[in-house]
């Protein structure tokens, strides 16, 4: 089983001769959990593809940034998850400013004598 | 309605960072499980030129023997085109005939229809090995081929590159064209895997 991805039309992943193109990690990871997810029955496609759709008209009526596809996609994951009481958008909120408080180089192994913030 | 759109002004690493682990503390999903499906869909989903032309070939007889005699012409009846001016040959994998494409050289690759190669493709063991003992690397990747089964395998050249022509799966015979391109995978139309029915 495999998610039917749209091959065409404004709702269709960027490709470069059929093969998916990630720009950055985090579209992978974000493509990644709505594949899982709906593998895994938390949504249908069609509800996600309704979601994306609804995200890249609204995008497209006033668009507010450059065109970036995961983008779109990243809030129609969250506006599935938040329909259907999964993860509400505000946690994703709050958790991701929690995120951002982290130190640089929080992601390092901390075996180094320079002088740290935490 | 939900409060939709709230984390807009949030850069989406870090939004994709924290709903990923809300939903691995909730069970929803396992990290290690997306990294299989993330690596199933980069390497298996496409490229969608090569599988528009076998899919064709299998529904239409036609079509099927003027690719088997001339690669490049068929091909370029779809609208597929190297700027190289590249021959490509079509091969055609049996039940008892299976063909494996290699470049020794380096990484030639009919890319108008496959797209980029895959790093295995290009990797030193691959290239020597496949020659020498195909039967044994097939294997490793995952492809177990009866002894009876005729390997040949294809090197790839400036002037020739090798495209296969997968067997049509057992049970897809109700299948529309449309629903036969995205059966089609990169490795089976270089040899090293068989098209999987649905």
């Amino acid at each position: 089983m495999s998610a039917p991805l749209d091959v065409e039309g404004p709702a269709a992943p960027p490709r470069s001769n059929g093969e998916l193109v990630f720009a950055e990690p985090w579209e992978s990871r974000a493509f990644g959990m709505a594949v899982t997810l709906y593998e895994a029955g938390v949504f249908t496609w069609p509800q996600f593809q309704a979601a994306l759709i609804a995200r890249i008209a609204a995008w497209e009526a006033a668009p507010t940034e450059g065109w970036s596809y995961y983008q779109h996609w990243l809030g129609a994951l969250e506006d599935v998850l938040a329909s259907g009481g999964t993860v509400f958008a505000d946690e994703v909120a709050a958790l991701a400013e929690t995120l951002a408080q982290r130190p640089t180089g929080y992601d390092h192994p901390d075996d180094h004598d320079h002088p740290h913030a935490h | 309605m939900t409060t939709t759109g709230s984390t807009d002004r949030i850069p989406a690493a870090l939004r994709t960072e924290a709903l990923e682990q809300l939903l691995t503390e909730r069970g929803l999903i396992d990290p290690n499980v997306m990294d299989k499906f993330i690596t199933n869909y980069e390497t298996n989903v496409g490229p969608l030129n090569g599988a528009t032309v076998v899919a064709k070939a299998w529904t239409d007889p036609e079509y099927r023997q003027r690719l088997l005699d001339d690669g490049t012409a068929a091909i370029k009846e779809l609208g597929f085109a190297g700027s190289q001016g590249e021959h490509i040959v079509v091969v055609e994998n049996t039940a008892s005939i299976h063909n494996v494409v290699v470049c020794t050289l380096c990484s030639c690759y009919p890319w108008p229809v496959l797209g980029l190669p895959p790093s295995w493709y290009k990797d030193p063991a691959y290239r020597a090995r496949v020659v020498r003992e195909p039967r044994k690397v097939l294997s490793e990747m995952g492809l177990e081929l009866a002894d009876d089964v005729q390997i040949t395998v294809h090197d790839s050249s400036s002037e020739v590159r090798w495209l296969v022509l997968p067997e049509r799966p057992d049970g897809t015979e109700g299948l529309s064209e449309d629903q036969l391109v995205q059966l089609v995978t990169r490795d089976a139309m270089v040899g090293v895997a068989k098209v999987q029915a649905p």
